[in-house]
């Protein structure tokens, strides 16, 4: 169906929980398990080259984010923690409103309004309050970076299907036949909420299996374990 | 683009609506349309931010075009939204206290909630001029509150109904809003045969 969505299972889970940049990544994807930044995660994936342009800026914001409260962390008096980290947060989202015009006019375009929005995503702050006011500064920097490249990751699938049913291409590049009639429907707005719907469903069913699979794991070894006891009483 | 008054109000009430067909304010919308009661209040006071915010940030732009510092536009704008955060909390913590249990953790939410902060961008791009800043700042917050009001109204009926247990949660209200974003796109093309 898409290029990209048989690897999100191939990764797998992360082996280490306590390691942040894969946590991020995957245990604790911020748009597939946390369900946060909804609003550019529904708006700007119709195409994938947007979709990995926003999360490439998000990325960038969460990472120098994230350092930089990790750094004042310790300076900064609890009462008004959140109001530094927005200025913070704010900064950062100005440096990147500047460094895409420079780079790319026509994804500028693209992307409009929704990079001074970065401010307002919810991962950004969230991550600030629960990771980067607690941990040392090396962590909380992976942390960011981890989580910024899962919500890349996130909205390049939901613009894989988006692109590939909506425009029958994917990047660009066009991938049927002249005789394919584009789904516009998972161009216009309904077709994000589907999508993503879609995609949290097939996350649902996944883990489900895991964690019944799981279950049936730990039962076989209760058993075995019952039995063995057994044998010893015997 | 037609810029009468009418008009601005009809495009981002139903047309353009700020959640159902811009996207934003998504997370309150997914979080806080379980109850009825909760989500007219959170609309109620999301319009009452966005409204004054919608005037100060004219007069906060205003004067950053005086002085030629137009980059700082996104701190100053997150500041302002803060700032009135805050008033509003206080203002609803004096007048209704049940109210402000109730709202709780979303209340300083209100702050990254995109809408509030989406409305002076656009206001920026567009180029409207006071009034049409405030009926803008009007409309659109009250498309957002229509919204919400409309979801969770839908989410109170589906919780008798029989889902998979699988699509419970966000799966189903993630449906239900694809559902409402395609029946306001029948709007489109309003006001502008006129």
């Amino acid at each position: 169906m898409s290029d990209n969505a048989p690897s999100c299972h191939s990764s797998g889970p992360a082996p280490a929980a306590d390691n942040p940049f894969l946590n991020g990544l995957w245990k604790q994807n911020p748009v597939f398990v946390q369900v946060l930044g909804m609003c550019p995660t529904l708006a700007i994936t119709n195409s994938v080259r947007n979709a990995i342009a926003m999360g490439l800026a998000t990325t960038f914001v969460l990472t120098g984010s994230n350092c930089m409260i990790s750094v004042v962390r310790k300076l900064v008096p609890k009462q008004v923690r959140i109001a530094t980290f927005i200025a913070i947060i704010a900064t950062m989202v100005t440096v990147v409103d500047y460094l895409v015009k420079a780079i790319s006019i026509p994804v500028y375009k693209a992307l409009g309004a929704y990079i001074p929005l970065i401010v307002a995503n919810c991962i950004i702050l969230e991550r600030a309050e629960a990771y980067a006011a607690r941990k040392p500064v090396w962590k909380s920097t992976m942390d960011g970076l981890g989580m910024g490249l899962g919500f890349a990751f996130a909205l390049s699938c939901l613009g894989t299907v988006r692109e590939v049913l909506g425009a029958g291409t994917w990047l660009g590049i066009p991938l049927f036949g002249p005789n394919f009639e584009p789904w516009v429907l998972f161009l216009l707005p309904p077709g994000g909420f589907i999508s993503l719907a879609l995609w949290l469903l097939t996350f649902a069913t996944w883990r489900d299996r895991k964690a019944k699979r799981e279950i049936a794991k730990a039962k076989a070894q209760e058993e075995k374990m019952h039995e063995e006891q057994l044998a010893v009483h015997a | 683009m037609n810029d009468s008054l009418g008009h601005i109000f009809i495009d981002s009430l139903l047309i353009n609506n700020f959640v159902l067909c811009v996207f934003l304010g998504m997370c309150s919308f997914i979080g806080l349309s379980q109850k009825f009661s909760t989500a007219w209040r959170m609309g109620v006071s999301v319009m009452f931010v966005i409204t004054v915010r919608g005037v100060l940030s004219y007069g906060a732009r205003q004067l950053m075009m005086s002085l030629h510092v137009e980059y700082l536009r996104i701190i100053v704008y997150i500041i302002i939204i803060a700032s009135t955060v805050q008033l509003t909390e206080m203002f609803i913590k004096k007048t209704s206290p049940a109210l402000f249990r109730e709202l709780g953790v979303y209340l300083p939410l209100i702050t990254t909630n995109c809408a509030v902060l989406a409305v002076p961008l656009f206001q920026d791009s567009r180029g409207y001029n006071l009034i049409q800043s405030t009926v803008f700042a009007i409309a659109a917050s009250g498309g957002y509150c229509l919204a919400l009001m409309l979801l969770s109204l839908i989410r109170e009926r589906t919780y008798l109904s029989d889902v998979p247990s699988l699509a419970k949660g966000t799966a189903l209200t993630l449906i239900l809003a694809a559902i409402l974003s395609m029946t306001f796109m029948g709007f489109a093309g309003m006001g502008t045969g006129s």
